[in-house]
């Protein structure tokens, strides 16, 4: 795989740098982000590795990947990242850039009432609004 | 009947875990000679002390034996207790049952049979113990500091600041040392002329400083208190006293050699100073590459020198000086690369080593500052530095990390990425290592603010691709092989031994570790001071360091050595040999072997008979003696002996563990 300035200076790593506000220099790469997740096991990359992939501007993998709609958005990697680095917000980015291509919503209005009485989690409904709705 | 006691050491559980002290105790009891036997849990404290003490008046111990740890930890700690109780210093032995005993053995019942063993030697020997007097013997006041690099120059300075003379001795026509040739110093990015070169200067002028530059030191004689050196100051052709360094002489010499100061990536003249700063400012010729020296022709520094300093019958000049400390601070020496054959280093002109490129860096480098690339003077846009080249490589470099290289290495990526705020740095490292006071924020600069790209994982081959190179290296987080095209390769090269250290060591009769370099006393409590007594470390020479821990470790060496030079006399150790002369055959056997020159022949008279018959027999000068012991073993008659282990002492400690 060859490595270009062209590659880590891309539009999309700005436009991901844009969105979430995060410098994704910031990371060093310790694994706490993944090492906390809750829902790690069934990521296909894992959430240090989503930051390492934008140290070496591998966009592509990231937008094929499960792991940015398996986030919960539950924030634990954020609140314990030594680095102070927002993954959620980069999860996010990453999905706002797909779904901002795609245009439109998965998540109906109407929906949220039903699913909301049988008891689900805030989090998880925060979390289906970031992923779903633009 | 003598009087003995035993006290035992738990050395909290390092012994005691080991050892069954009570058993041990008990044993000792029973010893010959013992009239008491006691044990306490640190018996190096002060209440431990305090117990020896007490019991030395209450049972009235004319000797005692303590059994703990080394006695190159404790024996002077209860020298002091015994001093303190009203008994001689050397009626005391020490039973080794911590390093010997405890540490190295698992089994309690064997270990505790061992200590019973070691401490009735130790019984036996005490038993033959003799009263012993130190002597005193004068001090030099005047301090050789080796090597006049940073660190010479701070010890230099902080003993001729206490008031003693110093002669600083410089191997290179000039001091300043490795710091000359840098550009910037990490992590303030202070310029490191700007900080040395006051220095340099302030040594220079120093009324009790006396440099000897282009010298070395040949020979070192003598002991503590009282070195005899012998310094040849090597010819330098230009007369120091008559010079002005107008430099007219190294303008007009048409002899081209590489400079050595600027790591080869330029040429000097063979009349030069090193660097502009050079001091002394006064040139010298390298009369292997002069053609008057080479070819007897030429000539044209003398005929063009306004002062008429230049002078080719200059012959080296032979110092015996004395001293009553040495500092050592001979610095270090950069790996040689010829077994990384994967980096092309050598075979393509932009790859280079950091020192090298701290000198393309430098405003009076090669290039006057201008970062390019030596293949063809055009900018860099993407340069890869490579860390660990040689270092924490067991197999074709040093196993041991060069501790400098993380730091440098970010330094170098921010002062290129000042010059070149779009191109990139790519940075090859195993692990990161900045343990320093603002070292991780200076590392974290550079990553974040400067956008170098730290990629874990090693290069595996640099190579020429069109006017580029390639290098090939894996990112081992991502699991990525990665492939990387790069105006320049920087490798952090590691650091090693000066490859004459050995040589020095063996002059200076001070020990070296198995990379060469010199050994400490002991590398937690005496950092700064060599084996041998009166010898002190700073710098590199004694491993690996940055700035300022070389200069920390200089002031340290310095505070030590105006400890020794600031007393009248030494108490010199009283365990030296004694020959006797009755038994003495005057073989002379003791003369090859004895390593410091102390012993002689001397003439006696004796009367057999009515007859006075004249006799050769050997004799021992206590004051150069550091009793080894070699003259002892190599006596066939026996008729010399170390005072304080004696033969009847050291048989009768075999006696006590054998039969």
């Amino acid at each position: 795989m060859k490595i270009t300035r062209d590659n880590l200076c891309s539009s999309i790593v700005k436009e991901i740098a844009e969105i979430s506000g995060e410098n994704v220099a910031g990371c060093y790469q310790c694994g706490k982000c993944t090492a906390a997740c809750p829902v790690n096991t069934v990521m296909d990359i894992l959430p240090h590795q989503v930051l390492r992939f934008l140290q070496l501007g591998l966009v592509e993998a990231l937008l094929n990947c499960n792991t940015i709609w398996i986030c919960a958005s539950c924030f634990t990697c954020a609140g314990r990242c030594p680095r102070g680095v927002d993954l959620p917000g980069i999860m996010e980015a990453l999905r706002l850039i797909l779904l901002r291509k795609r245009g439109f919503s998965r998540i109906k209005a109407g929906v949220i009432p039903r699913v909301a009485d049988k008891g689900m989690p805030e989090q998880a409904l925060v979390s289906a609004f970031r992923k779903y709705t633009r | 009947m003598k009087r003995i006691g035993v006290f035992v050491c738990w050395c909290g559980t390092n012994i005691a875990n080991t050892v069954n002290i009570e058993a041990v105790t008990e044993a000792a009891g029973k010893m010959p000679g013992v009239v008491y036997a006691g044990n306490y849990k640190y018996m190096c404290s002060e209440i431990g002390q305090s117990k020896i003490k007490s019991a030395i008046i209450r049972e009235k111990l004319d000797r005692f034996v303590v059994a703990s740890c080394s006695p190159r930890m404790h024996e002077s700690t209860f020298r002091k207790t015994a001093a303190a109780a009203g008994l001689n210093p050397y009626l005391v032995e020490i039973a080794n049952i911590r390093e010997h005993c405890s540490w190295v053995h698992k089994n309690k019942g064997e270990a505790t049979a061992k200590a019973i063993a070691l401490i009735r030697a130790a019984v036996a020997k005490a038993a033959r113990d003799k009263e012993l007097w130190a002597t005193q013997i004068p001090v030099e006041h005047r301090a050789l500091v080796i090597g006049g690099g940073i660190g010479g120059i701070q010890a230099a300075l902080d003993i001729a600041d206490a008031g003693f003379e110093v002669d600083l001795v410089e191997r290179t026509p000039s001091i300043g040392g490795h710091m000359a040739q840098l550009d910037k110093t990490f992590p303030t990015l202070d310029c490191s002329a700007c900080i040395l070169t006051p220095k340099m200067g302030e040594a220079a002028s120093h009324p009790k400083i006396t440099l000897y530059t282009y010298s070395e030191v040949e020979k070192v004689d003598g002991y503590v208190g009282n070195f005899e050196a012998t310094i040849r100051k090597k010819a330098r052709s230009v007369d120091l006293e008559k010079c002005t360094g107008c430099g007219i002489c190294w303008e007009k010499c048409p002899s081209r050699v590489k400079s050595e100061f600027d790591e080869a990536l330029s040429m000097r003249k063979a009349i030069y100073i090193p660097f502009p700063q050079a001091v002394p400012n006064v040139p010298v010729i390298d009369r292997a590459s002069c053609r008057w020296f080479t070819r007897e022709k030429c000539g044209i520094c003398r005929k063009t020198c306004p002062a008429g300093a230049v002078n080719f019958d200059q012959e080296d000049e032979v110092l015996q000086k004395k001293y009553g400390a040495i500092v050592v601070a001979t610095g270090f020496d950069v790996l040689d690369l010829d077994d990384f054959g994967e980096y092309s280093y050598g075979k393509h002109p932009d790859v280079l080593t950091s020192l090298e490129f701290e000198r393309i860096l430098n405003s009076s480098g090669p290039t006057g500052g201008r970062l390019l690339r030596p293949s063809n003077q055009s900018p860099p846009k993407n340069v890869v530095f490579i860390q660990c080249v040689g270092s924490r490589d067991k197999s074709r470099g040093k196993p041991y990390c060069s501790k400098i290289c993380c730091m440098y290495s970010a330094k170098h990526v921010i002062l290129f990425k000042e010059k070149y705020p779009e191109a990139q740095a790519y940075v090859f490292y195993i692990d990161i290592r900045t343990a320093g006071k603002d070292f991780e924020e200076f590392h974290r600069r550079a990553v974040e603010e400067y956008g170098a790209l730290y990629l874990k994982g090693s290069a595996g081959k640099v190579f020429p691709d069109g006017d580029k190179l390639l290098v090939k290296g894996v990112d081992s987080l991502s699991g990525h092989a990665l492939e990387i095209e790069a105006d320049m390769v920087v490798l952090a090269t590691a650091i090693k031994a000066k490859s004459d250290a050995p040589q020095l060591a063996r002059l200076l009769g001070i020990s070296t570790d198995t990379h060469a370099f010199f050994m400490e006393a002991h590398p937690k409590l005496r950092p700064v001071e060599a084996h041998t007594a009166g010898i002190f470390l700073a710098g590199a020479c004694q491993g690996p360091k940055d700035i300022p821990e070389t200069v920390s470790q200089a002031s340290g060496a310095a505070a030590k050595a105006i400890v020794l030079l600031s007393k009248e006399n030494l108490l010199s150790d009283p365990c030296v040999s004694e020959v006797n002369e009755s038994l003495c055959t005057g073989c002379l056997a003791c003369i090859k072997v004895c390593p410091y020159s102390a012993i002689t022949e001397k003439t006696i008279e004796e009367k057999i008979h009515g007859k006075a018959l004249q006799r050769r027999v050997a004799e021992v000068n206590v004051a150069l003696c550091q009793g080894c012991g070699s003259c002892t073993v190599s006596c066939r008659p026996g008729a010399v002996n170390l005072k304080g282990f004696t033969n009847e002492q050291i048989m009768a400690e075999v006696d006590a563990i054998c039969l």
